[in-house]
């Protein structure tokens, strides 16, 4: 089994009307054996900005880690918030820097800017990112996700609406793929706070 | 010691530079316990990339599909990349490895601007680039198409991922690259108006996007003039443009998702916390 499907990930974030949502799925896997159902792949950095990470969960938990050093190093220094745009540029710099060994993760981030104008970006493994205005995709079912996200987005939609449509995507892509899913957690991030709701998803 | 940063006596845990190989022999073992396929999926530009010179100045094209095996990772990047104020260069093979490099030469390009206090020359950005890539055997995948103008006219390079260079009066890289040289051969002139060289770079760049499956989307043209002046056209043309076919499909009730749609076990909402308003008062010294 290839190592980004060693242990299985979903991960879609869009942007809807001055708020953008953040879904991934619960499981971690051992290739077809599942190991937990609450791992954690998305990351709060800061109030207004979320990180997920999908691929090898080692290096989803090395790469929080060192993102949450870099990031607080930052601070210190700069008297700041960092924002998302310096975020995604970081973590691609980061990867890049491991370009002949690299960590197997494809990361998305997900924030509102200073302005509360969403910002979505996304990245492969050795950090080349697109950034994008409407949804992000990235893990194991990202044809599923695709298609799911295409079909169902609609620009400027409110947060409710949102919410809607990320869970709805994301529990049909996993449902079409035998190493993701086991549950499904949703933050919808506006600019009041951050609306975190877990979903009620099929455990097979 | 967190990986990728370095002590020293002024700045604790500073980034180091260049690349880190501290986990390839990990991922070396990591990868032979993979089944069928040990090559890891990198984002690569697919691409149809060429460059022409005309009587007054060079054209660049490019089209803006980026793939991830066969599944389009993004429909419209940018693959014509700045290098200097006089210089531009499309970049085909892997997306990370062509921004990363054609970023550090630019930089590079920009102190030497400093220290010499001349514009840069197309011949230092070749050899930077060749020098580079060549030192890393052709690991670093970045092909490019290299245009500018500079004292000593228009120039267009193309260099290959393992460090060679050919200075050419027209060239196409990328999967898309027969295609649009196809058209080059048959319709390219020496001394053209600037009209006949975007328009033959239009169509060379279409003969990728239509043609070559690792091609598509949109064609990004740029204009580097010998008087100094760079005329960047994103998105010069949109041949593959969605949105009046989407405007016509009935979008059904049933993808409009109603509040409550889905079933939850857990809800919290958190507020964002508060920044006291005003920042810092002056200290008051008695």
């Amino acid at each position: 089994m290839s190592v980004m499907t060693y242990n299985g990930a979903a991960i879609i974030a869009m942007a809807g009307k001055d708020c953008v949502g953040i879904a991934a799925d619960r499981r971690l896997g051992v290739q077809l054996t599942t190991i937990a159902t609450d791992f954690p792949k998305i990351f709060q950095m800061q109030p207004k900005l979320f990180v997920g990470l999908a691929g090898l969960g080692t290096d989803v938990q090395t790469l929080k880690n060192l993102l949450e050093f870099r990031m607080n190093l930052y601070k210190l220094k700069e008297e700041r918030d960092m924002s998302p745009k310096v975020l995604s540029h970081m973590l691609g710099k980061i990867l890049y820097s491991k370009r002949f060994g690299p960590y197997f993760v494809e990361p998305i981030v997900a924030g509102l800017d200073e302005s509360n104008k969403p910002f979505l970006s996304t990245m492969d493994l050795i950090g080349a990112t697109s950034e994008e205005k409407d949804f992000v995709v990235s893990g194991t079912c990202t044809g599923n996700m695709f298609g799911m996200c295409e079909s169902l987005y609609k620009p400027n939609m409110e947060a409710e609406e949102l919410f809607e449509t990320l869970a709805q995507a994301l529990l049909s892509s996993v449902d079409r793929d035998a190493v993701s899913g086991w549950g499904g957690i949703v933050h919808i991030i506006t600019k009041e706070g951050v609306l975190t709701k877990e979903l009620k998803g099929r455990q097979d | 010691m967190t990986a990728g940063s370095q002590m020293n006596a002024n700045n604790l845990h500073e980034p180091a530079a260049g690349f880190d190989f501290s986990n390839y022999l990990r991922n070396q073992n990591l990868l032979q316990t993979d089944g069928a396929a040990p090559k890891l999926k990198a984002k690569k530009t697919g691409t149809t990339i060429v460059g022409t010179v005309y009587a007054g100045g060079v054209v660049l094209g490019a089209d803006t599909r980026a793939t991830n095996d066969t599944e389009v990772a993004e429909r419209n990047c940018e693959k014509i990349h700045y290098i200097a104020p006089n210089m531009y260069c499309c970049g085909a093979g892997t997306a990370a490895d062509t921004e990363n490099t054609t970023a550090l030469i630019s930089r590079q390009l920009e102190l030497l601007r400093m220290d010499t206090a001349r514009p840069s020359r197309l011949v230092t950005a070749v050899t930077l680039l060749k020098r580079m890539l060549f030192r890393y055997q052709g690991h670093v995948s970045a092909a490019l198409v290299l245009g500018g103008c500079d004292l000593q006219g228009p120039h267009i390079y193309q260099i290959y991922p393992h460090g060679s260079t050919a200075k050419l009066p027209y060239t196409s890289m990328g999967s898309g690259s027969l295609a649009a040289m196809a058209v080059l051969e048959s319709s390219w002139q020496e001394n053209m108006t600037e009209d006949m060289a975007v328009q033959l770079v239009q169509r060379a760049i279409g003969a990728g996007i239509f043609n070559d499956l690792g091609s598509g989307s949109n064609c990004d043209i740029c204009i580097i003039k010998t008087d100094g002046t760079v005329d960047y056209r994103r998105n010069a043309v949109k041949p593959n443009e969605l949105a009046p076919l989407r405007a016509q499909v009935q979008r059904s009730g049933r993808l409009n998702m109603r509040p409550g749609l889905t079933p939850i076990i857990k809800s919290e909402f958190k507020p964002h916390p508060v920044v006291a308003a005003g920042g810092e008062t002056a200290m008051e010294v008695e």
